[in-house]
Order: structure tokens, then sequence, then C-alpha cells
């Protein structure tokens, strides 16, 4: 018998969460830029504070651009809601902050962006949260690092800066052992690459700003909660399974038996912490959004080109990019991320810290700058910028070199992107 | 709130209000491999309008213990069962899909029972498709996405449910997967036996309301149109661009009609 046919990726990129608009019939999805929405009456106001009625009251809590977002990244990852929130650190925040508080503990993978890790680091022990960092590939050092007061194991799904495949599978199962969600950071690899909730994960973010985007205009992330993780049978989790006094009364998981994290994170987390989504940057990230099969496949395409050039050059020391036999999650990748191991990858060029700036002076197409995930392709050298203070020592305590170049490939004509890096590499081999 | 009936226990929530037995009550009889959750929004309005409200997991579905009850006739005993344990005298009756069938069984066959009955995505007979009562019993995962597919009428329920920004298929999903193994196979054959639609119908002595989904593919309209003929005086709501998950497609449709349905 044939299975049941859902609807692709592609048809859900473009049209979940959104209809021809009732009272316009504008078939794109219109920009509610308003604060607020009026009540059809007072029992109607009433109901909608009470949750007694699903609908809009205030843009900081809900906004009908943001929830055609909302449900349409929930649908591409396979989950049953999602926040549209001001950034992808704000999601991260929301994500944690909603099932953790003074106390808790979290278990994080050592690659990570440098934000989350410094809000893991630094920013979350000021409020009583403490994280234990470990290496993304050592599943008993993860294992051992879970405490009685552990909240969430937390990854990457592609490690910073190295690209460590993160063992999804492998991290549910510890775990679901200890009674607690799987969290991961969904930025570099998007739906279309892997839907982590497939693969085990409960909680996930994307920095929307990203490939969701796209378009490198609009600063957002999208919070998503897979669906699965039965909070009342952990037990660990009083925010989610008990009264709470800053909200009615209200048992979340008893209001909602799947949805329960997504309820309490918009009824407390985007009420009070406040860090929402503008209409206008949900109107920008579902411009985005309705191409990303389109162009995920032409930035994995595109990757792939630019990396066998830099593998074969002689300039090049190494390539640390998942889809070479020589990167030591490549098995990894291969079962996890079938479609591609993203658009995002470092390597290594020979010679030292002026060789690197040189290269990346020698640049006319890529951008040199601070990004990811835009459309059109990017440049950074560590050593000469966001890692500028360290010394040799110190750069290869961070899993890079002084040489180590990070790439953002994007949608150009792969053999212009070739042609520029070529010119680098020979301003950086002039040294 | 927790009850107990045969021994077992059973999960009820309340709309969010201790139960007041003296007050107008209403019982939620939630469809086959899901729980109270996708009443949330009527039972919790209800609740703070006046009602006394039961929105109940089955025996065997969501908190409520025991094995699932093998027919609808075994389903409306135990929600009369219900109601003793709970001190109620007489409710209202809501049902959606298979529990719209119990709410009719209990109703015509209890009618001192029940003041109102309320029936939602319905159809006498209930006739499961032999693909999907097939896969409920030997690939759960397969008629789960075959039911959420056609339990659903388009890719934007607005405002969705219980609120925006949730999805409601992935909710669906989300919540059959939630029941345990075996379940579904005795809720859908459930539905597929029960033969007593017409019979139960003739003996109703209550107002009754039916709430249909022009689009619903599990369910069809016209089918539930075919069983109010059978009742006289029965109004018949049909909602357009809904599918068979109505109280999530359409909650405040929905709402709205069970409030004008239920006014004093």
């Amino acid at each position: 018998m044939a299975s049941p046919k859902h609807p692709g990726f592609s048809t859900l990129s473009l049209h979940a969460g959104a209809r021809p608009d009732p009272a316009t019939g504008a078939r794109a999805t219109p920009i509610y830029l308003t604060t607020s929405f009026v009540f059809r009456d007072a029992d109607h106001a009433a109901a909608l504070f009470n949750m007694e009625r699903a609908g809009h009251v205030y843009s900081r809590i809900s906004n009908p651009t943001n929830a055609v977002l909302e449900e349409r990244v929930a649908a591409l990852e396979g989950g049953v809601a999602g926040l549209a929130v001001a950034s992808g650190q704000a999601a991260l925040h929301l994500g944690l902050a909603t099932i953790a508080g003074a106390g808790a503990h979290v278990v994080a993978s050592r690659a990570l962006y440098g934000g989350s890790h410094n809000l893991l680091a630094y920013t979350l022990p000021r409020f009583g949260i403490e994280t234990t960092f470990v290496s993304p590939r050592d599943l008993d050092a993860w294992r051992a690092a879970i405490r009685p007061n552990t909240k969430a194991l937390f990854g990457e799904t592609l490690g910073n800066p190295g690209l460590d495949v993160l063992d999804v599978p492998a991290l549910a199962e510890i775990a679901h052992a200890a009674r607690i969600p799987l969290f991961v950071d969904s930025t570099f690899t998007t739906p279309y690459l892997m839907r982590p909730f497939d693969l085990g994960a409960d909680l996930l973010f994307h920095s929307a700003t990203k490939f969701l985007g796209g378009h490198g205009v609009a600063i957002g992330g999208v919070l998503v909660d897979g669906g699965r993780f039965d909070w009342e049978a952990s037990g660990k989790f009083p925010e989610l399974t008990e009264p709470y006094a800053g909200f009615h009364g209200m048992d979340f998981q008893e209001e909602s038996t799947v949805a329960a994290f997504s309820l309490r994170a918009r009824r407390e987390g985007l009420r009070d912490f406040g860090a929402c989504m503008s209409p206008m940057t949900a109107f920008q990230i579902l411009q985005g959004l309705e191409t990303l099969p389109v162009r995920m496949e032409r930035h994995v395409a595109n990757t792939r080109r630019v990396v066998e050039f830099l593998v074969a050059h002689p300039m090049v020391a190494s390539v640390s990019y998942p889809e070479l036999p020589t990167h030591p999650d490549h098995a990894l990748a291969r079962r996890l991320l079938p479609r591609g191991a993203g658009a995002v990858f470092s390597f290594d060029l020979k010679g030292d810290r002026a060789a690197g700036r040189r290269f990346i002076e020698a640049l006319g197409l890529f951008s040199h700058l601070a990004n990811v995930g835009d459309a059109r392709s990017l440049v950074i050298h560590p050593a000469s910028t966001t890692h500028f203070r360290m010394d040799a020592a110190a750069l290869r305590g961070a899993g890079i070199t002084e040489g180590t170049i990070r790439l953002s490939v994007g949608l150009e004509d792969p053999d212009d992107l070739i042609e520029d890096l070529g010119r680098g590499l020979r301003a950086a081999a002039k040294g | 709130m927790e009850l107990a009936v045969d021994g077992r226990k059973v999960y009820a929530y309340t709309g969010g209000k201790p139960l007041d037995p003296s007050l107008p009550a209403v019982v939620f009889v939630h469809g086959a491999q899901n729980d109270h959750s996708v009443w949330i929004l009527q039972s919790r309005y209800l609740a703070h309008h006046g009602h006394a409200v039961l929105a109940v997991d089955l025996p065997g579905h969501g908190r409520s213990e025991g094995p699932p009850l093998a027919s609808v006739e075994a389903i409306a005993d135990w929600v009369i069962a219900l109601l003793d344990t709970a001190g109620i005298a007489k409710a209202a009756l809501v049902g959606h899909s298979m529990g719209s069938l119990v709410a009719l069984d209990a109703a015509g066959r209890f009618p001192g029972r029940v003041t109102h009955v309320a029936l939602l995505g319905t159809a006498f007979p209930m006739k499961v498709s032999d693909e999907l009562l097939a896969a409920t019993r030997d690939d759960e995962p397969r008629a789960q996405a075959m039911v959420n597919l056609w339990s659903h009428y388009g890719l934007a329920p607005y405002p969705s449910n219980p609120g925006p920004g949730f999805w409601l298929m992935g909710e669906t999903l989300r919540l059959m997967q939630r029941q345990k193994p075996g379940v579904m196979h005795v809720d859908f054959a459930a539905c597929n036996a029960y033969a007593a639609g017409l019979e139960r119908a003739a003996a109703l002595r209550c107002p009754a309301l039916f709430l249909l989904g022009k689009r619903d593919a599990m369910t069809p309209a016209r089918a539930g149109q075919a069983l109010a003929k059978a009742i006289p005086g029965a109004r018949v709501v049909t909602l357009p661009e809904c599918g068979h998950h109505l109280l999530g497609e359409k909650p405040d449709e929905v709402l709205d009609e069970l409030v004008a349905f239920l006014r004093p």
C-alpha cells in the first residue's frame, strides 16, 4: 500500500501557515504592522486574555504575520509550534529560560558560536544557571556531565568553527535516559539539510538571520517545539507541569498535552522578556523561506565546487568540511546530512597571520564581514578579527590557526567564486 | 482533576476551574486516539462562563488508566458512570468523531441524564476503510499519517489552536503518537462496528446540534447531514473551509455555536 501523500518540503515552504488574506484577497502574506488588535466585545477580550479563545491581542505576544512564519518553520521542522523572536540569541535564551531558572544546569557542546558560548559561560551564571562544556564528539563526557539539576543538553547541529557534526540520535538517547530534552541550534543546517526532531531532538532554534532569511537584511530567530518530550513523565519541569501563579494558575501540560513548552514560552517568555520580532522582519524572513529548498541546493552545490578547488590548491594546508573523508565526522555526516553538510566551512592557509590578511584583502567578490548564511559569499579571518587578541597557542586551543579562514558560500556563479579565491591565494603566497 | 470509575483512575480537565456539580454540566468526549486537550479552548471558555466542565481522557487515553473500551456502547456506559462519580445528575454531552457516537448513544439510552447533545465531525454509520482499519492494527505510524492528512483542510487554519504560532497538523500527529500502542485499533474498530445510531437518534429526547466540516474527509458532511435527518429539530451547521478537526480548525465558530446551543 502506498503511503499517504503529505505536502512536500517545497510546498510547505510556500504555503504552510498562510492563506489569501480573507479581508483583502492579498495572496502574499500581508505585513500586519500594528501593535494591537481590537476586541469584538468585553467578553471576547476577557476570553483572549484567559486563553479561552485563540487570537491576537498585542504584537509582543503574537501577530498574524509572525504567526505565518512560526507555523511555517514548525511545519518544515516537523514540530508542533514556533515562536518568532528578535534574534537567534533571543531564541536560545527563551528556550533555556522557559525550562531553567536559578539552580539549574545545562550540558553544552564546546563547539558553539561565540555569542552562545558567552551567554552560557558568563551571562546565565549571573542568573544562577550553570553550564558544563564538553567535546561534542565525546558521548561519555556528555553522559558524565549530567547532574540531578541538569535541564537540557545543548549543541549546534554543525559546530563552530570545526563543523563538528552533532550526533543527534546518540545525544537524544543520553538526554532521554536522564529525562531531559535535547535542544539544538539548527542554524547551519536548516530543516532542508537536517530535521533534528526526526532524529530525536526535542527543541531547536534558528538564527533566522542566516539561511532562513537568506538575504542578509533582517535579524531574527525562531524557537521550535518538537512536541514529543513528555514533561509530565520526566518530573523535572514544574514550570510546565504545575500551576503557574503568573498565568491564572495555569498548568501548561494540562492545557496542551503536546505543546506545553510553547504555551509557557509565549505566555511567559514573550510577555515578560519581550524579545519579540517585528512583523516587518517576519515578512522579510518569509520571503527567504519561500525559496529555502532551492537556495540550499545551490548553496551546497557551490560549496562542493569551492571545497574541491581548495583541496587541490598548493597554498591550502587543509580544508575542514564534513563531506571530505578527512573530516573526523565524515561517516556521521553521510548518515545525518545526506543532502549536504551546509555552506559554511573553514580552511587553513599555509603561512602566518599576515598571509591570512593578504588573502582577505585581495578578495573582490567575497565580502569580509562577521556573518554567515547570506545569498552573497562571505569570508572572515578569525586570527585578525574575532580572535585577534589570541596568540598562536590560544588559537590552537580554540581549534583554529593563524591561517584559518572561514567561508560562507553564497549563490553566485561558482566559477566566479573560484576565480576570486584563486586571486586571494596568489596574494597570500606572495608574502 | 482525578476521579475513579470501576476502580481505575480517570483524568478530566475541568477548564481551569474547580468542578462545581451544582452548575449546568458539560462533558466533552474526544475522538479516536486523542485526549482532552483537543477541547482546550471550548472547555476552558465554558468553565469560565457558568458551566461545570469535564473534558475527559477516555480509558486508556492520555492520563486515564485502563484498557481502551471496545465498543461505543461501553464508552457511553462509562460516561454515565463518570457522571455518577462526579455527582452530576444531568449533563450536556459534546462529542467529536468517535466521541460523537458515544454522546449519541448515551443520550439515546439515558435520556434522563443528558440535557443536550452536540455532535461534531459525525457520521452514521462511521465506517472505516479496510485499508485504514488494517493500518491501525498493523502499522500505527502509517495509520496516524493517514488520519492526520485526512483530518485537516488546508495548511493554514486561523487562528490556529490553542493559538497563533501553533502548527495544528504537527500537534494532531504528536497527540496520536502519545497514545499507547493498540489503542488506535480498538477505537477505530469501535467506530466501524457501531450499529445503533438510528435507533439512538429515534430515542433522543434532548436538543441536538450537528457541527460538520464541509471539507471533512474522515466523516463527510453529507453523512452527518443524513444522520441529522433522523432527529427532528436538530440544528445542523456546516462550516466552510473546514475538515474533520473542527474544534482545532474553527475553534471560534465551534465555540460560538456551542455557547448559543447551551444557552438556558
